[in-house]
C-alpha cells in the first residue's frame, strides 16, 4: 500500500523505531490516554492515484462556468483582468512559493526584496508614504484600518460613507463590534455620498470616515469634499481604492487620505472563486508604528551590503502578544509577489493605459446598452469601469439570455439593495473586446 | 541586488494591451491623476531575469530541508498546483450563480466533511484566511455562544507556551488575556484551576503543545474548563501529530482551527496565503460565519440565513484555491494514509530527538509528537546562542528550526522535520548539527559570525527599525 509523499521504507521504520527506543509505531502515541484514542479507521474516501485525481478534478472543474470559456462582465471588487504569462512563471518559482515567512533574512533576500518593491509600488499607485506587505483581502484591510483609527484617536464611531459592497460592510461590523465601536452609514443620493448627511453625522466622536473610490456602484465619489468634512471633525480619512483605477484616477495621497486600503486581486491574481485575494494597506508615515501586518525595510549587512529585512516587528503578535496592533500572522504574500511582477510588467505607462482602456470600454458599453430604451444608467455620477443599469426587463430573464449566449450573469443588485431590484452592475475590463461589448448590448437589447 | 526600479530606462515597455473601444474614458478632469507613477520601465526579459535572480536568493522546501518548528514545512505536492490552475477553478467569480459553480461548491462541501471526520468536530467553516484569522473567528463564535446564554464572561485563558497569535486574537475579539503556567512541559493543572472561574469565556490550548508534548491530562483539563462554564478552543497548528490517532472533538474541544497550509500540505507562499478553517461542536454550529455550504440531493447551495451567525470575517467564502489544494491532498492520502502521515511525522521527530539529545540539551526528555525543543544554553562560555547555530545552518544549506519560541525554554531551538523527509536527510542534518557543535569548541567565532556563504551576511536590524526605509525613492 503506497501512501504518497511518505519516503519511509519498512527497513527505515524498523531502524528509526530502534533509535527512538520505541517498539512499535503505536507506542509513539503511548502518551495519549487510551480513553481518547481513536479506534478504527478515519472515514475518508479511499486514496486515489494522481492520474485518477487529475481526471476526476478536471471533470469536476468543467461543472463550473469559467471566465475563459464564458465572457465575464462581473465585478464588484473581483475582476477579470488579463494576467500576463510572466506572472505565473515567476511567482510560480518554488523558491518563492514553498518558502515560509522570511524570518531568516540571509536566505530570504529574494522575497524580502520583492515585498520591498511591492511596498514601493503600492506607495507609487496610492501616493502614500508607507505600505505593509499585504493583508487577507480588501474587506479585512478596511476593517483593520477602522480599528487602527480607533486605537489612534480613541474615538468610537466609524462612519461608512458612499457605497460599499454588502460583504465589506459585514466584515467591518464583525471586526469592530467587540471593541465598543459603533458603525454608522451615511445616506446615499444618486449613487454617491449625500454630503449633507455626512456633514450631519461626522462629529467629534467620529474615529474615521471610510469611503470607497470608485464605490461599489462604480461611481466616483466627491472625495475632495468628503476629505474636508472628515478632517474638519478631526477624524481619520480612510479610502478604499481599486488599485488599477489609479493609473487614471487621482490617487488618495493627492487628497490627503490618512490610510489607504483596497482589494488588489486585479493586480495579476486569479479570481479563484473569491480567494485568495490581496488586501493592501498604506498610510501616512506618522502612523507606521500603528500599522498591522508585516513591513519590510532596507538596511545593510555587516559588510555594508544592501539587504532587506522584516522590520518594526515590535508591533506584531509574535513579539507583543496581546498588545500587538493586530493578530495577523500569515498574510497573502504570494499574491503580493504576483502583483509586484504584474505591475513591473505594466510599468509607468502601462498602468495608465490599462486603466484608460477599462474606462473607454466601460463607457462604450454604457453608451451602447442605453441606446435601447429598456435600459438606462441608474446614476448620473461619473464612473470608471463599472456602472449600474436599470431595466424594465426581468433581471432573471436577462441573466438567462446572457448565459445562453455564453456570457456570465451580471450582478443583480436587487439581491443586496431592496430599492435596486431592477438594477444590474456591469464591469468592463481591458480584456473585453469591442465585439464582446457589442454582443452584450445586443443580447440585452433582444430580451423581451 | 538592484531594485527593479533601478533598472528603469525611460520609454522602455514590457506590456501589450488590446485596443480600447473607440470611446473616451469619460472620467472628468477633476478626478484625473495629474502625474504618472514611478513604476518601472523595463523589458519583459529584464523582468524575467530580475525575478529569476531574486528566486536564487531565496530558499524553499523544494530545495532545502526546512525543519521550522510549529510551521509544518512539509512537501507541497505539484499535482495540487496544476489542479488549482485549471480554468474551471481559477477563473471563477465569487458572484456567479450557484448553478454555475457546482463543482467549486462540491469541493468546499466535501472538504468540510473530511475536516469534520478527521477532527471529530460537527461543523466547519472554511472562511478564515489563516490560523490567526481562525482563532479570531472561533473566539467570536464563543462570544456569541455565551451571549446567547445571557452570559458575558470577559477573560480568555492561554498557556505560557501558546503561539503569540492566541493572546493577540483574544485581545482583538475584545477579551482580557490571562496566562497560566506550564509544569514539566505540560499544563500546570493547579495554576489552571486558580485562573478558571465564571468570568472565563474560553481556554485556548495547543495540543500537542508547542514543546511537542501531548497534554495527557486533556480530559481533566476539558472537564475543569467546562465545569467553569467556559469553552475549550484548540489551536490546530500542531494537528499534524495526531491525525487518525485521536480527535479533538473526542477529547473535549469545542472549537478548533485547522491550518491547511501546515497540516494539509498547501504551500506557505513566502508568508501566505494560508487557510484557517474553524471546526465547532454541534451546539456552536448556529454561530458560524455566513454563508454555509448546503447540499440537497446532488445540488449545492450557499446559505446565508443563519440568524445567530457572527457575520462575515472575510469577503466571500475564504481562500478557495488553498482549500482545493488541501482537498486534493486528502483525496491522495485517503483513509489509508491519514494516520500514517502522523505516525511518520512523529517517528521522524523522535528519531531526530534521540540522536540529538546526546549532543545538545533536551530539557523535556520524553516521547515527543511531531516536534521537540532543544535548549541551546550549554555554550555560554563560548558565547554561542541559538541564533548563532541557526545562522550557521544557513551556511550548510538548511533552513533553521524555530528559535526563541516557546518562550519558556531558554535559547529555544524547535525542530519539526515533518513526515515527508527521508531518513538520509535527517541523518545528514543531525551530522551537521554535531559538526557545528565541534565548530563551537574549535572555532566559536566561525559560528558566531555565520552565515558566511549566503547572499548577504547578518543584517543591521537595529538601524532598520530606528530609521525605517520602507520604500524606494528615486534619487534626484
Amino acid at each position: 500500500m503506497n501512501i504518497p509523499y511518505l519516503p519511509h521504507t519498512d527497513e527505515d521504520i524498523r531502524r528509526m523505531l530502534e533509535v527512538a527506543g520505541v517498539s512499535s509505531l503505536d507506542k509513539l502515541f503511548s502518551d495519549i490516554p487510551d480513553s481518547i484514542s481513536y479506534k478504527g479507521r478515519i472515514k475518508l474516501p479511499s486514496k486515489v492515484s494522481e492520474a485518477e485525481l487529475r481526471k476526476e478534478l478536471s471533470l469536476l472543474s468543467l461543472k463550473n462556468k469559467n471566465a475563459d470559456e464564458y465572457v465575464s462582465f462581473l465585478g464588484g471588487g473581483i475582476y477579470d483582468h488579463y494576467i500576463p504569462s510572466v506572472v505565473k512563471h515567476l511567482a510560480g518559482r518554488s523558491e518563492f512559493y514553498t518558502s515560509y515567512t522570511p524570518y531568516q533574512a540571509e536566505t530570504s533576500q529574494g522575497l524580502l526584496q520583492i515585498y520591498f518593491e511591492y511596498q514601493t509600488m503600492i506607495c507609487e499607485l496610492t501616493k502614500m508614504d508607507v505600505s505593509n506587505a499585504s493583508m487577507y483581502d480588501g474587506a479585512t484591510a478596511l476593517a483593520e484600518a477602522a480599528l487602527m483609527a480607533y486605537n489612534t484617536n480613541g474615538r468610537k464611531k466609524v462612519l461608512l460613507t458612499g457605497v460599499f459592497s454588502p460583504e465589506t460592510i459585514e466584515v467591518v461590523r464583525t471586526y469592530t463590534k467587540n471593541s465598543g465601536i459603533t458603525v454608522e452609514t451615511v445616506a446615499v443620493v444618486d449613487g454617491v455620498t449625500d454630503l449633507n448627511s455626512l456633514k450631519e453625522k461626522c462629529t467629534e466622536e467620529t474615529a474615521c470616515v471610510l469611503v470607497q473610490q470608485p464605490n461599489f456602484f462604480g461611481c466616483l465619489e466627491d472625495v475632495f469634499e468628503i476629505e474636508k468634512l472628515t478632517h474638519v471633525c478631526g477624524a481619520l480619512f480612510i479610502v478604499s481604492v481599486d488599485p488599477l483605477s489609479l493609473g487614471l484616477v487621482v490617487p488618495p495621497g493627492d487628497y490627503n487620505a490618512d490610510i489607504v486600503v483596497g482589494e488588489g486581486q486585479g493586480l495579476g491574481n486569479e479570481m479563484n472563486f473569491g480567494g485568495p485575494l490581496l488586501g493592501f494597506f498604506a498610510a501616512k508615515k506618522e502612523f507606521v508604528r500603528r500599522m498591522p501586518g508585516r513591513i519590510i525595510g532596507e538596511t545593510v549587512d555587516k559588510d555594508g551590503k544592501r539587504a532587506f529585512t522584516l522590520t518594526l516587528q515590535t508591533r506584531e503578535q509574535h513579539i507583543r502578544r496581546e498588545k500587538a496592533t493586530s493578530n495577523i500572522c500569515s498574510n497573502e504574500a504570494l499574491c503580493a509577489t504576483s502583483a509586484t511582477i504584474y505591475l513591473a510588467w505594466l510599468g509607468r505607462e502601462g498602468v495608465r493605459e490599462v486603466a484608460k482602456t477599462c474606462a473607454s470600454n466601460a463607457h462604450y458599453a454604457a453608451q451602447l446598452i442605453t441606446k435601447n430604451p429598456n435600459y438606462k444608467l441608474k446614476f448620473s455620477a461619473p464612473f470608471f469601469k463599472e456602472f449600474v443599469i436599470e431595466t424594465n426587463q426581468s433581471t432573471e430573464v436577462i441573466n438567462k439570455a446572457l448565459l445562453f449566449n455564453k456570457i456570465l450573469n451580471l450582478i443583480d443588485l436587487g439581491r443586496y439593495f431592496p430599492d435596486l431590484k431592477d438594477c444590474l452592475l456591469i464591469c468592463v475590463t481591458e480584456k473585453r473586446t469591442t465585439q464582446e461589448i457589442e454582443q452584450l448590448a445586443e443580447v440585452l437589447g433582444g430580451v423581451k | 541586488m538592484e531594485l527593479i526600479f533601478e533598472k528603469t530606462k525611460e520609454g522602455r515597455k514590457a506590456y501589450t494591451l488590446p485596443e480600447p473601444a473607440k470611446c473616451e474614458p469619460g472620467v472628468p478632469d477633476k478626478y484625473l491623476r495629474r502625474n504618472l507613477t514611478n513604476l518601472p520601465e523595463v523589458s519583459e526579459l529584464q523582468i524575467v531575469r530580475h525575478y529569476t535572480n531574486l528566486s536564487k536568493r531565496n530558499i524553499g522546501v523544494d530545495g532545502n530541508f526546512y525543519p521550522l518548528g510549529s510551521c509544518t514545512m512539509k512537501y507541497n505536492p505539484k499535482v495540487n498546483e496544476d489542479i488549482a490552475a485549471l480554468p474551471g477553478f481559477a477563473k471563477l467569480h465569487p458572484l456567479q450563480k450557484e448553478e454555475d459553480v457546482q463543482g467549486a461548491l462540491k469541493v468546499m462541501y466535501e472538504l468540510e466533511d473530511m475536516l469534520k471526520e478527521v477532527s471529530g468536530m460537527d461543523a466547519v467553516t472554511l472562511q478564515p484566511a489563516a490560523g490567526a484569522h481562525g482563532e479570531f473567528t472561533g473566539l467570536l463564535i464563543a462570544r456569541a455562544y455565551h451571549n446567547s446564554k445571557g452570559r458575558t464572561p470577559t477573560k480568555v485563558v492561554v498557556p505560557d507556551t501558546s503561539h503569540g497569535t492566541n493572546p493577540s486574537s483574544a485581545h482583538i475579539a475584545g477579551y482580557h488575556v490571562v496566562t497560566v503556567k506550564s509544569k514539566d512541559g505540560n499544563m500546570d493543572i493547579e495554576d489552571l484551576k486558580a485562573h478558571l472561574n465564571e468570568d472565563t469565556a474560553v481556554f485556548m490550548i495547543t495540543n500537542p503543545n508547542t514543546l511537542g508534548l501531548f497534554e495527557k491530562n486533556i480530559e481533566e483539563i476539558a472537564k475543569l474548563v467546562h465545569d467553569a462554564g467556559a469553552l475549550m478552543y484548540m489551536d490546530g497548528a500542531n494537528f499534524n501529530a495526531i491525525m487518525g490517532v485521536t480527535r479533538p472533538g473526542d477529547f473535549g474541544v469545542d472549537i478548533m482551527h485547522f491550518n491547511l497550509h501546515k497540516t494539509f500540505a498547501t504551500p506557505h507562499g513566502g508568508g501566505g496565503p494560508g487557510s484557517g478553517p474553524v471546526g465547532v461542536k454541534g451546539h456552536l454550529a448556529e454561530f458560524l460565519p455566513v454563508p454555509v455550504v448546503r447540499k440537497k440531493g446532488e445540488t449545492y447551495s450557499l446559505d446565508s440565513n443563519l440568524p445567530k451567525s457572527i457575520g462575515k470575517v472575510k469577503a466571500f467564502y475564504g481562500n478557495f484555491s488553498i482549500m482545493l489544494r488541501a482537498y486534493c491532498y486528502l483525496r491522495m492520502i485517503g483513509c489509508e494514509g491519514i494516520r500514517k502521515v502522523s505516525e511518520m511525522a512523529v517517528l521522524n521527530a523522535n528519531y531526530m530527538k534521540e540522536l540529538l539529545k546526546k549532543h545538545y540539551n533536551l530539557p523535556y526528555d520524553k516521547i515527543c509528537k511531531h516536534e521537540f525543543v532543544l535548549s541551546i544554553n550549554t555554550f555560554k562560555e563560548s558565547g554561542v546562542r541559538a541564533l548563532d547555530i541557526a545562522k550557521r545552518l544557513l551556511d550548510y544549506g538548511y533552513h533553521p528550526p524555530t528559535i526563541y519560541f516557546p518562550l519558556i525554554v531558554d535559547e529555544a531551538f524547535m525542530l519539526e522535520p515533518t513526515e515527508t523527509e527521508d531518513k538520509e536527510t535527517l541523518d545528514l542534518f543531525v551530522e551537521t548539527l554535531i559538526r557545528i557543535k565541534q565548530e563551537i569548541q574549535d572555532s566559536p567565532d566561525t559560528v558566531k559570525n555565520a552565515p558566511l556563504n549566503t547572499p548577504v551576511k547578518r543584517l543591521d536590524e537595529v538601524t532598520a527599525a530606528r530609521n525605517p526605509v520602507l520604500k524606494y525613492e528615486k534619487k534626484r
